[in-house]
């Protein structure tokens, strides 16, 4: 299935390898910038790398016809990306909200960096303080190979 | 605290490493369903075999059903269907059809042609009823229980397993 899904997604991107855009699907320009702002904030998950704003799946121009319509009928941004996570998911968007379940993923590279450059600090400080002899003299290359007995 | 050094390495490595197998195991297709325990989309839909009958969500309400989102020009859905239609026989709950985005014809002679599981199929031809299910991989199937809450989301082709390990007990536990 996942197979058949990658093949097809591979095909259409050799297909449409020429920076076709997609169809535009409004008369009026306007809503149309609008109409891919929105999509390309959502996921095509078909093929799942994309936007619905840059994907030829039936299921993205489906999407897009979605949000045209709901926004002729004058429904803000964020009414019409609820209507596609409650349908999808919070998947479907490319930016992960900001909320309990993702804390980790919001803010766990951040913790590593900060964890790691405290650790290189107090390693760093502890070597200053030790004496001069807690250290193996520098030694030319090829001499002393039992030095690392020591 | 001479071991230490060594070890520490191999344990951070060894820990990547658990990582990084279950990472490989999970199915990015997989996307889990908002829907689960939330009350199923209303929908009203003609019959594929009959376009002056309506089929409603209330209408479903008082059993459990299963609805099996598929089409004729589905290769997914044919791999599945043989299951399906024995899983039908058994008569262990009502099945529903989506037909998505088909034509009326092509539905029909696909029934006729490999056999029909559902006691109905609902014809969805633009795919919107799809859309409020969240539909995205066709096959998908939905357990909804008495209260008309969604109980169970597969994505993909049914197989034995996911009918023995998760199905059959679902339906147990629902009709219990």
């Amino acid at each position: 299935m996942a197979k058949f899904f990658l093949t097809l997604c591979l095909l259409a991107t050799a297909l449409t390898g020429h920076a076709r855009e997609a169809p535009l699907a409004a008369q009026d320009p306007a809503l149309e910038a609008r109409m891919v702002q929105i999509a390309s904030e959502l996921r095509c998950l078909v093929c799942q790398n994309q936007t619905i704003a840059d994907s030829h799946a039936a299921l993205a121009v489906d999407l897009r016809n979605q949000v045209l319509e709901q926004l002729k009928q004058g429904r803000t941004d964020s009414q019409i990306i609820d209507y596609m996570t409650a349908r999808y998911g919070d998947f479907v968007l490319y930016r992960p909200p900001l909320k309990a379940v993702t804390y980790v993923l919001w803010f766990g590279p951040g913790v590593l960096l900060l964890a790691s450059l405290a650790i290189l600090f107090v390693v760093l400080r502890r070597r200053s303080r030790m004496a001069p002899e807690a250290f193996d003299p520098d030694e030319p290359d090829g001499l002393a190979p039992d030095a690392h007995l020591r | 605290m001479r071991y230490l050094k060594f070890l520490l390495p191999l344990a951070v490595f060894l820990g990547l490493v658990g990582f990084l197998a279950v990472g490989l195991k999970l199915d990015p297709k997989e996307v889990p369903s908002p829907l689960i325990d939330k009350p199923a989309p209303s929908f009203s839909l003609t019959r594929l075999d009959n376009a002056a009958q309506t089929i409603k969500r209330e209408d479903l309400l008082g059993k459990v059903w299963m609805l099996n989102v598929w089409a004729s020009w589905c290769v997914a859905c044919r791999e599945e269907h043989p299951l399906l239609v024995e899983f039908s026989q058994r008569k262990l709950l009502p099945i529903y059809g989506l037909n998505y985005k088909d034509t009326r014809p092509e539905g029909l002679k696909w029934v006729a042609r490999f056999g029909n599981p559902y006691d109905a199929s609902l014809f969805d031809q633009d795919g919107r009823v799809g859309i409020d299910w969240g539909v995205y991989g066709v096959p998908e199937t939905f357990i909804v229980d008495r209260q008309g809450v969604v109980r169970f989301k597969h994505i993909g082709p049914l197989t034995p397993e996911v009918i023995r390990a998760r199905i059959e007990p679902l339906i147990r536990q629902l009709n219990g």
